[in-house]
């Protein structure tokens, strides 16, 4: 069982009260974009052993957005942060590299 | 005018605890930017209550302000002044951006109380219900078994509980299934 707590509303939230919202940090391949570059956008995702980011919601809460940093292997929360990021704060990457040196996740390291 | 009619017109449990549907409440959902000051004075005009911190709900007699996320405020009235709360809302913050709703028909409202009113609810939410994570004048919303759901403490042995208007029969058949005498737990 997950316990993330939601920075919006301050609450530390069950997983049960969340929807998972996949991946962290894509970006999307807009019009004109070559095929390869929309396959990689739209099918291939992290699928790691180790630490892991993603978007969740607090559906039965405050109904807001946010990003969770986690090991796939130990459920361990590395930190949560706001959706309104294109990367993982210099903070948790800090946490992180503490925990699990080494570690590198899509093109963050 | 028609009569309001409350969605279970004021079904009432007694086992465990009391669970009473409470009848018609005005509530009003104000949106915008909550550390606006223009915002939080067109909600305690309404609600005559100082303006919540985050997680929070201040509530006096039958009118209050509950803290729903960090740009949603719950107001809380007499349910024959949720109108003029909305227009009076309306002329405060014109030309601002913000949004405001009578919501007083889309949701249920319940009473919970009684010596074991906070362990009928730990049986159906997963927010930490005990006296050091939850207490009077804090406000959370979570989910009652499978449905959203509100609530907040009156006092130490009353809460109140809003759900949608929709699943009013769900959420009363539940708390009356976790308030069945018999089933306490003794856990608080």
């Amino acid at each position: 069982m997950l316990i993330l707590h939601c920075p919006y509303c301050g609450v530390d939230a069950d997983e049960t009260e969340l929807s998972p919202g996949g991946e962290a940090h894509l970006k999307r391949a807009g019009p004109g974009t070559p095929d390869d570059a929309f396959e990689r956008y739209l099918f291939h995702r992290e699928n790691p052993k180790g630490v892991h980011f993603e978007r969740w919601r607090h559906a039965s809460g405050c109904g807001k957005w946010f990003h969770a940093a986690r090991c796939t292997v130990t459920m361990e929360v590395f930190g949560t942060y706001p959706a309104q990021v294109t990367e993982p704060p210099q903070e948790i990457c800090d946490r992180i590299t503490g925990k699990r040196p080494g570690w590198s996740w899509g093109a963050f390291s | 005018m028609s009569e309001p009619v409350s969605a279970l017109q004021g079904a009432i449990f007694e086992g465990l605890v009391k669970v009473e549907e409470a009848g018609p409440c005005g509530m009003i959902t104000l949106r915008g930017d909550l550390a606006s000051t223009q915002v939080k004075t067109a909600a305690t005009g309404v609600a005559g209550v100082d303006f919540p911190g985050q997680g929070e709900a201040n509530c006096a007699g039958d009118k209050g302000l509950c803290w729903m996320s960090p740009d949603e405020i719950l107001v809380l009235c007499p349910y024959d002044q949720a109108g003029a709360g909305v227009a009076a809302i309306d002329k405060l913050l014109a030309g601002t951006h913000y949004l405001a709703t009578n919501v007083s028909d889309a949701r249920a409202r319940f009473v919970v109380s009684g010596l074991d009113a906070r362990e009928v609810l730990a049986k159906l939410t997963p927010a930490d219900m005990s006296p050091a994570g939850f207490a009077p004048g804090r406000f959370r919303r979570t989910r009652l078994a499978q449905v959203p759901a509100a609530f907040w403490m009156r006092d130490e042995h009353m809460f109140e509980v809003i759900c949608f208007r929709s699943v009013a029969q769900y959420v009363f058949d539940i708390l009356t299934a976790a308030a069945t005498p018999g089933s306490e737990v003794g856990f608080f």
